[in-house]
């Protein structure tokens, strides 16, 4: 026939990743450029050379203690958040793939997971806070991490739901309908079906929850702003303080710090995402 | 089915949704029903309650018990909040486009061409959303001066940035798409036809996939429309920014409570519209 | 095949590229003929204020920064500028720290957003004045000498008192600093910012250590006293606006007494308390920068600030319950307003300063002790 051209043209393939070359280039200039810098900014003195002097001060006390802090909370928000998460996301999954109920949650996770700063500091104070709250007036609402964690909840199960919900889609409903039709109850599902099924998407999913609330500003600074509890705090103060704290270098080791910690953060989730692919294929 | 059911009677599930689960027992249906009612419940509760106060307060008046509306109507005389909603707009059409222009191709072509590279391609993806927005921008920042040396930057060049930031939610979206249509055979039997790749992609593939591209834009406009710290330390001000910068100097503590209800109302309307108009296009293509 | 694609992606970012309206840099200031008002050091230099005015119309534009409308009434101060002469003022990040403002100037140094003047604290002045230009406006010799730097490097605009403002319909009258360790004030208490972040809070803490009788060396006392505090749970750590006193939120406010009058403005039993001992007075200081991309119009900013009319800065910030620095020298040749220097509130005796070295003694304290005696 005519017109048919050979689909693929073994010469032409050492060359096809090329194609992906407009992604990598703007992710390396926009991304990697700017963390880049600021991990070598943070290892390097004024005059350019290496100076790992910096990495000692991220085991100062001080230091440790804001580190301390952010880890607690990110771990707390991201596990509770992980939980409510998936249980909605089931939820949700086990319904009309076109019906109005998932329509509305995904339209209300992708606005809440983004919802966050003054607003939500905000809405939850006209809600529970200590002196104008309209539901009850929460004693603990500005004591760490109690207060924030509640906060940082409202945007992470959302966050959960639409990370995780494309998983739970992807555990078929036969496997189910199998499991019953062999004998086995809601429990033995769980248990030795869908839980192993779904752990490493979970796991992973939370991992992502933890690094989101890691990295998260706006909506600690605007639930307090006297004391620094967290590293995102602690280099803003090193970048703006106007009482003669402010110093480049502290905030760039801040950031290499946290840099660390969501390197590590990444590599395990990338592990655990592996597991993952195979079942759901 | 007609063994499980009465004759005549219609469960819930047969009406919603007959394929996946007309095999469940009612028993477990009802269940599920139970299981499914009870957490949306709990959810929506949890989420709306805090949004209810916030909406609740921005009808308070002066006096205690005393309701307005002022808050509201007030949002309109600040001049440089409906600039800054203009901009933010004119953002989310911008990032998105580039997004889509961005990702669409290259998940494809990955997909199809040059598996190797998709571990490479999800970590990259997911990258942003773990590197704090403030170190970021400390490392932004000195790309962003050396080019307002020679050009000047209007607010609309943030959208470099916002194509990072929003590329965790655009891929999760994108990706979930490809995996339910089957890019190979679709791609292969496209080719075989004689068509060119970017007929393949432009035509064949993303028509397919109609859905996921309209998650991923309805995702990344809810971050434009959400993002704050970029632009404020870049010193640009986006709806966000201009929000905050209300509220610290507004009298009038309502208003803070009206802008931010009415701009995640609107978020969340054009969201949800958003995923209607896909849906009828989708229906009409089978 | 990736001919097509590649052009496809580079024509949409050729396409975002115009569409966001980059346009070619309008570059800087100096006028073809005339005078460099980059590096003139007065008017009288420069040909007179008439040569000034012309050259400030010129540009056109006003570039400021972290002027918030309603600190020290400059949003009105803002509004009589552009009234009075024509020329656009832009304001960035109106509630940034004086740290912002040299952070901006340094990264926008080049470029037409680049900020032209600043209102600074006094150690982010003293410790930055490589950028800045030197300029002795025409009424320079009514600045008390003790209040500028020598050359004009800058030169302090405004100050007030450290006081508390409170809602006197809810506590009654406050008349000792203890007064706050009290039971009625549970989740009252707030400062202006982290101290070891914002001027405003630094000094706040500074005063309460004079009142429970720390000095002005040692600061330790008023860490503990804020220590106390949080333990009884009065103190509230979000930050205070005139939304949030209004609300009720934060109903006890350690600030700046023209800052605290804004603050109480919609709460008609709203007072200001300053304890007799500890009467801290703080300025802040002008500066323009030695870049400015509009330098006529800086200097003309300046020249407004510090005039006397009327309707001058001087009046204006009295108005917004600030002291003008020139105060002394307007009572004396009577160009003061006096009806709103009689509404500042009056301190029963002399006020105290921070030196610099005192004031970074204080910084390195907070910085060791602040957040674990708070948290």
């Amino acid at each position: 026939m005519a017109g048919v051209r050979p689909v693929r043209a073994g010469r032409r393939l050492p060359l096809a990743w090329t194609g992906t070359i407009p992604f990598f280039a703007y992710v390396g200039l926009f991304l990697l450029l700017p963390t880049g810098i600021v991990v070598w900014n943070s290892l390097t003195d004024a005059s350019g050379k290496l100076n790992l002097g910096s990495i000692k001060t991220l085991f100062d006390p001080a230091v440790r203690m804001y580190f301390v802090n952010s880890l607690e909370l990110s771990a707390i928000s991201a596990v509770v958040g992980a939980v409510f998460g998936a249980v909605i996301a089931y939820a949700v999954a086990s319904g009309n793939p076109d019906g109005l109920v998932r329509r509305l949650a995904t339209a209300g996770s992708g606005v809440l997971a983004q919802f966050g700063g003054v607003t939500l500091a905000f809405a939850f104070n006209a809600a529970i806070g200590p002196t104008s709250g309209f539901l009850t007036k929460a004693s603990w609402y500005y004591d760490f991490p109690q207060g924030i964690s509640l906060i940082y909840v409202y945007f992470q199960v959302p966050l959960m739901v639409l990370v995780f919900l494309p998983a739970v889609d992807g555990m078929k409903m036969q496997w189910r309908e199998a499991t019953e039709n062999l004998g086995g109850s809601t429990w033995h599902f769980w248990r030795h079906v869908g839980g192993p099924l779904l752990a490493p998407a979970f796991l992973g999913s939370t991992l992502l929850l933890f690094a989101n609330s890691l990295s998260a500003y706006a909506t600690v600074q605007a639930w307090e702003n006297q004391i620094a509890y967290v590293v995102p705090q602690q280099i803003s103060i090193a970048i703006t303080s106007e009482v003669g704290l402010a110093s480049a270098n502290e905030a760039q080791v801040l950031a290499l710090g946290m840099v660390i910690v969501v390197a590590v953060v990444m590599v395990s989730y990338t592990l655990l995402q592996r597991r993952t692919s195979r079942w759901l294929r | 089915m007609a063994a499980v059911t009465p004759v005549g009677a219609v469960t819930p599930a047969e009406v919603e949704a007959p394929q996946p689960r007309g095999s469940m027992r009612s028993s477990r249906l009802r269940r599920l029903n139970l299981f499914r009612w009870t957490v949306f419940t709990l959810a929506t509760l949890f989420f709306l309650l805090p949004l209810f106060a916030m909406v609740r307060f921005s009808f308070v008046g002066t006096q205690p018990g005393e309701y307005t509306i002022s808050a509201w109507t007030q949002i309109a005389s600040y001049p440089g909040l409906l600039d800054a909603i203009r901009i933010t707009l004119e953002l989310a059409v911008i990032t998105v486009i580039v997004e889509l222009s961005l990702l669409v191709p290259t998940m494809i072509w990955v997909r199809l061409r040059v598996q190797w590279l998709s571990r490479t391609i999800e970590f990259l993806c997911l990258l942003p959303l773990t590197i704090p927005a403030i170190v970021l921008v400390v490392g932004l920042a000195p790309v962003y001066r050396s080019v307002r040396q020679h050009v000047s930057l209007s607010p609309l060049q943030l959208f470099w940035a916002y194509v990072i930031l929003a590329l965790p939610y655009a891929y999760r979206a994108l990706a979930a798409g490809l995996d339910a249509i089957d890019v190979r055979t679709l791609a292969e039997a496209a080719r075989s036809l004689g068509a060119s790749w970017f007929t393949v992609m432009v035509r064949v593939v993303a028509p397919n996939m109609w859905q996921a591209l309209l998650n991923a834009m309805l995702l990344t406009t809810a971050l434009v429309l959400g993002e704050f710290t970029i632009a404020s330390i870049l010193l640009y001000t986006n709806l966000q920014v201009a929000l905050y910068q209300i509220s610290r100097a507004t009298l009038d503590a309502g208003v803070l409570f009206s802008t931010s209800a009415a701009s995640l109302l609107f978020a969340f309307l054009l969201l949800l519209i958003l995923s209607y108009v896909g849906r009828q296009r989708g229906r009409e293509r089978r | 095949m990736r001919a097509a694609r590649a052009k496809a992606l580079t024509g949409i970012v050729a396409l975002a590229l115009v569409v966001t309206g980059c346009s070619s840099s309008s570059g800087g200031s100096s006028s073809s003929s005339g005078t460099d008002w980059a590096t003139t050091t007065s008017a009288a230099a420069g040909g007179g204020m008439d040569a000034l005015v012309a050259a400030a119309k010129k540009e056109g534009t006003l570039n400021v920064i972290a002027l918030p409308p309603t600190w020290a009434n400059y949003g009105a101060i803002i509004s009589a500028f552009t009234a009075k002469y024509g020329i656009k003022v832009n304001s960035a990040n109106p509630n940034g720290s004086s740290q912002e403002e040299v952070n901006a100037v340094k990264q926008q140094a080049g470029t037409a957003a680049a900020p032209d003047v600043l209102d600074i604290g006094m150690s982010v002045a003293l410790a930055n004045t490589s950028l800045l230009a030197p300029y002795k406006v025409a009424t320079w010799n009514d600045i008390p000498s003790a209040q500028v730097e020598p050359t004009g490097l800058w030169f302090q605009d405004y100050g007030g008192y450290m006081a508390i403002g409170y809602d006197s319909a809810k506590f009654g009258t406050i008349s000792s600093i203890n007064d706050l360790m009290g039971s009625k004030f549970k989740n009252a208490i707030a400062l202006n910012g982290n101290p070891t972040q914002a001027n405003a809070a630094l000094n706040g803490v500074m005063m309460a250590n004079l009142a429970v009788g720390g000095t002005l060396d040692d600061i330790a006392k008023g860490v503990d006293f804020f220590h106390q505090l949080k333990q009884a749970g009065n103190f509230v750590p979000v930050q205070a606006t005139t939304a949030t006193v209004k609300a009720g939120t934060t109903p006890v406010v350690f600030d700046w007494d023209y800052l605290n009058a804004t603050h109480g403005a919609d709460v008609p039993s709203w007072k200001l308390f300053i304890p007799s001992n500890a009467i801290l007075g703080g300025y802040y200081a002008q500066a323009i920068n030695k870049q400015a991309p509009h330098p006529a119009a800086a200097r003309l900013w300046e020249e407004f600030l510090y005039s006397q009319d009327p309707q001058g800065g001087q009046n204006l910030w009295l108005q917004g319950g600030a002291r003008p620095v020139e105060m002394p020298a307007m009572i004396a040749n009577k160009s003061i307003d006096t009806a709103a220097a009689a509404k500042l509130p009056q301190a029963a005796g002399s006020a105290v300063f921070m030196s610099a070295d005192q004031a970074s003694a204080a910084s390195a304290y907070l910085a060791k002790n602040w957040a674990s005696a708070i948290k």
